[in-house]
C-alpha cells in the first residue's frame, strides 16, 4: 500500500488517525487503493486531512449561490421536484397522441417526443424501408402530423422536449401548430433535445446532420431565432450522454460536454450575441452510470466549472447565466440482458446518483431496454422508481445531503481538476470543432470504451450476471414490445401521399427556394426559413434534403 | 498449417448510428490478428454486398441497436443473389429472442447479445472463417 495514501506523511496527522491506519492494515483485504471509472485512485477513508471545509463559500457556496456546487436554486427539490421526463415515441402520430393523453391523465407535467429513426436521419416515411417505420419512435413528417400528435395537448401550458436534431423541423412544426391555434410563441416552453451537433459528430451517428460548417451555422441561427421569437424555449441542450454511452469515462464526458458548451458560447458571441442573452437558455443532458459517488462528484464539479467559465471566461453578469441546468438519463449501457430484473436495482442506484447530483429533470430507463423499446409494465416501474425515491426514501428532504462529506468533496475537487485538464487539451486543439475534425475526441472515447470492455472480460470490473453470479435462464421468459402493425404504417404512407397531393405545391416550392437562398446569405437566419417552410407544408424530408443539397451532408467522422 | 487471417467486415445497416459496439468489436478482432474492414454506420445493403465481393470477406458482422436487424433478411437475400451465400453473417446487439429465430432462419450464422464475451466472439469468427473457406473448397 502506498504509504502516503492517507497523507500520513504530513506532520499534522493526529495520532488517532495513525492508529486507525495501523489497524486498517492489519485487517483489510486486497489493495487499499481502488480506481473509479474515470481512473481516479480511491482511498479507503477520507478525513479532514482531505477536505477541511475552510474554503466553503468560495468552493461550494450555499444552494443557489455561486459557484453552485450545492445546487443551482436556493430551495432545490423543496421548491420543486425534478421533472419526470420519460421518453415517449412509437408508431404513428395517432399512437403518440393516445399515449400522451394517458400520461397527462396520470399527472405528467412535461412531455417528450421521440421521432422515428427515419425522421432522425432526415427522411420522410416514403423514402425508407417500411419495416423500420415507427419501431423506435413516432413517424412525424409534417405540420399536420404534429397537429394530430398534439391534439388536445395544451402546448401553451405544458413543456415539450423534442428529440429534434438540426435543422429543428419538429420545432418548426410545433410553432406552426401554435400559430394555427392562436397560441403566442412566447408561451411555448421546452427544449430542443439533440440540438448539440458536436455530440453527433463524435459519439452518436443516429442523427441527420449537415456537413460540419453548415451544422455549425444552423445551430447558432436556431439559438438566435429562439432567443428573439420563442424566448421561453431552450434552443440548446448540450449532450454528454452520447459520449458516455459511447465509452467516455464520467470525467471525460463532463469535460468534453463543457468544452462543447464553450464552443457554442464562443460562436454565439462571434455572431454578435450577448452572453447574458443566450447563456440562461443553455441546458445540458447527461448519462448517469451506476458508479454512484463518481457520478455525484461529476455533477457537482460540472456545475462549479460551468459557473466559473460563464462568469470569468465569458463575463456573464446575470446569475441565471451561471446556472448549470441539466437533465439526466440513467445509463442504458450499464443494463444487462442477463437477469434483467436486476436492472431495476441498477436504475435505482443511477437515479439516486442523479438526484444527489442535483439534476433538474430525470428519465429512468426501463429494465427491459436490453431487449426492445420498453413495454408498458417496465415503463411504469421506471416511473415508480422515481416516485419511491422521492416519496418513500425521502431523498428530497435535504438539499445536497452529501455536501461536506470528506469523500464527496474531495472527489468533487479531483473531478474538477480532471475536467479542467481535458478542457485545456481541447482549448489547445483550437476548440471542439477542430478537436473533432482532428479525431482526438473520437479516439479518447474509443480508447476508453475498449479499456472498459477489457476490464469486464478480465473480470476486473464485475458485472453481476454477466461475468459473475450467473444463473441459468431463459431469454424468452420476458415480454418484449410488439412492433407497430404494418397495416397502420401502410395507412400512414397513404395519408402522407394525400398530404403531399393536396397542399399548395407552389407555396412549398417558394418556401424551400427561400430556405435555399438563406444559406447563401450570412445575414439571413436559416432556421427562420425552416419555420416558414414548415408552415407552408414542406415535409421534414424536403427541408432536410434541401439543406443537405445546399450545405453538404455530414458523413461520420469516425475511426477505429 | 497456419490459417490465413480472417477477413471481416464490421458494419451497420439501416438508420441507427450507435457505434460503440462496432468499434469495440473491430478493435478486438484487429487485436486478435484479423483483417478488419470497418465502415461507419448507415451503410446501404448494396454497399455491404459490394464490399463483401471486393474485399473477399469471410465474415460480415452487423451491429444493431435500434431494430435495424429487421432488414437483415434483405441483406441475406442480396448476398444470395450475388452468389455470396458462403460468406458468414453474424449479428450483435439488441435483438429480441423472437426475432433471433427469424434471423437464423434467414441464414445468419450467429447472434450475439449484450454481455457476450469478446473472446467468444473471436473464437466464433475463426470457426466461421474456416467454415466459409471449406464451403469455397479451399484448404484451411
Amino acid at each position: 500500500m502506498n504509504a502516503d495514501i492517507l497523507n500520513l506523511r504530513r506532520e499534522t496527522v493526529p495520532e488517532a488517525l495513525r492508529k486507525w491506519e495501523r489497524e486498517f492494515r492489519q485487517s483489510a483485504k486486497g489493495d487499499a487503493v481502488t480506481y473509479n471509472r474515470s481512473g481516479m485512485a480511491i482511498k479507503p477513508l477520507y478525513t479532514q486531512q482531505d477536505w477541511s471545509g475552510d474554503r466553503y463559500e468560495e468552493a461550494l457556496g450555499h444552494p443557489g449561490q455561486y459557484p453552485y456546487t450545492r445546487g443551482i436554486y436556493a430551495s432545490m427539490y423543496r421548491g420543486r421536484s425534478w421533472s419526470q421526463r420519460q421518453l415517449i415515441g412509437l408508431g404513428v402520430p395517432e399512437d403518440y397522441n393516445a399515449r400522451v393523453k394517458e400520461i397527462l391523465d396520470l399527472g405528467a407535467s412535461a412531455l417528450s417526443l421521440i421521432p422515428c429513426n427515419s425522421v432522425f436521419r432526415g427522411y420522410d416515411a416514403d423514402e425508407v424501408p417500411h419495416e423500420l417505420l415507427g419501431t423506435c419512435g413516432t413517424v412525424i413528417n409534417h405540420v399536420k402530423d404534429m397537429e394530430v400528435a398534439l391534439d388536445g395537448v395544451p402546448i401553451g401550458d405544458i413543456s415539450t422536449a423534442m428529440n429534434d436534431p438540426s435543422p429543428f423541423t419538429l420545432l418548426g412544426f410545433e410553432l406552426a401548430v401554435a400559430k394555427r391555434r392562436g397560441i403566442p410563441w412566447s408561451r411555448i416552453t421546452g427544449t430542443s433535445n439533440q440540438s448539440d451537433c458536436i455530440s453527433h459528430f463524435v459519439a452518436n451517428h443516429m442523427f441527420f446532420r449537415l456537413a460540419l460548417q453548415g451544422a455549425r451555422r444552423v445551430v447558432i441561427d436556431h439559438i438566435k431565432f429562439c432567443n428573439l421569437h420563442v424566448p421561453n424555449w431552450n434552443p440548446l441542450s448540450i449532450v454528454g450522454q452520447h459520449m458516455q454511452q459511447a465509452g467516455a469515462t464520467p470525467a471525460e464526458a463532463m469535460a468534453l460536454t463543457l468544452a462543447s458548451g464553450i464552443q457554442y458560447a464562443e460562436d454565439c458571441i462571434a455572431a454578435g450575441m450577448e452572453p447574458d442573452q443566450f447563456l440562461p437558455r443553455f441546458t445540458f443532458f447527461f448519462d448517469i452510470s451506476v458508479s454512484l459517488f463518481e457520478e455525484i462528484a461529476k455533477f457537482r464539479a460540472g456545475r462549479r466549472v460551468w459557473a466559473r467559465l460563464c462568469r470569468e471566461r465569458f463575463g456573464a453578469k446575470d446569475p441565471r447565466s451561471w446556472r448549470f441546468k441539466f437533465h439526466g438519463q440513467t445509463s442504458g449501457v450499464d443494463l444487462t440482458r442477463q437477469q434483467p430484473l436486476n436492472n431495476i436495482a441498477r436504475v435505482t442506484t443511477q437515479a439516486m446518483a442523479g438526484i444527489f447530483g442535483g439534476l433538474q429533470s430525470l428519465h429512468t430507463d426501463s429494465y427491459d431496454e436490453v431487449f426492445s423499446t420498453p413495454t408498458a409494465e417496465a415503463a411504469r416501474i421506471a416511473v415508480a422508481t422515481q416516485n419511491i425515491l422521492r416519496e418513500e426514501a425521502q431523498l428530497t428532504d435535504v438539499i445536497d445531503p452529501l455536501g461536506g462529506s470528506y469523500y464527496v468533496e474531495s472527489l468533487t475537487d479531483e473531478m474538477e481538476h480532471k475536467i479542467n485538464g481535458i478542457i485545456a487539451l481541447i482549448d489547445e486543439a483550437g476548440g471542439m470543432y477542430s478537436a473533432v475534425e482532428s479525431g482526438i475526441v473520437q479516439r479518447m472515447i474509443g480508447d476508453s470504451a475498449l479499456a472498459f470492455q477489457k476490464k469486464v472480460d478480465a473480470g476486473e470490473q464485475v458485472i453481476v450476471g454477466v461475468n459473475a453470479y450467473q444463473v441459468p435462464e431463459d431469454p424468452d421468459e420476458y415480454p418484449v414490445l410488439e412492433y407497430p402493425d404494418q397495416e397502420r404504417i401502410q395507412v400512414y404512407l397513404k395519408q402522407l401521399a394525400e398530404f403531399k397531393r393536396t397542399r399548395s405545391g407552389a407555396e412549398v416550392t417558394r418556401a424551400l427556394d427561400e430556405l435555399a437562398r438563406s444559406t447563401e446569405n450570412k445575414d439571413s437566419n436559416i432556421f427562420e426559413h425552416v419555420v416558414k417552410a414548415a408552415e407552408a407544408g414542406a415535409t421534414h424530408g424536403e427541408i432536410c434534403g434541401r439543406l443537405r443539397k445546399e450545405l453538404g451532408f455530414g458523413h461520420p467522422l469516425t475511426l477505429v | 498449417m497456419v490459417l490465413r487471417p480472417p477477413r471481416v467486415i464490421v458494419t451497420k445497416i439501416g438508420f441507427d448510428g450507435h457505434d460503440r459496439g462496432s468499434r469495440v468489436i473491430s478493435a478486438t478482432l484487429r487485436d486478435a490478428g484479423m483483417e478488419v474492414i470497418y465502415t461507419p454506420p448507415w451503410q446501404e445493403i448494396a454497399t455491404v454486398v459490394k464490399l463483401a465481393t471486393e474485399e473477399d470477406a469471410d465474415v460480415i458482422g452487423i451491429s444493431s441497436l435500434a431494430t435495424d436487424h429487421l432488414i437483415i433478411p434483405q441483406l441475406m437475400a442480396a448476398l444470395k443473389e450475388a452468389d455470396l451465400s458462403d460468406v458468414q453473417v453474424i449479428v450483435g446487439g439488441i435483438v429480441p429472442a423472437k426475432d433471433e429465430a427469424a434471423l437464423l432462419k434467414a441464414g445468419v450464422a450467429r447472434v450475439f447479445h449484450p454481455g457476450a464475451a469478446l473472446d467468444d466472439i473471436v473464437t466464433d469468427v475463426i470457426t466461421l472463417t474456416a467454415k466459409r473457406r471449406q464451403l469455397q473448397g479451399e484448404s484451411v
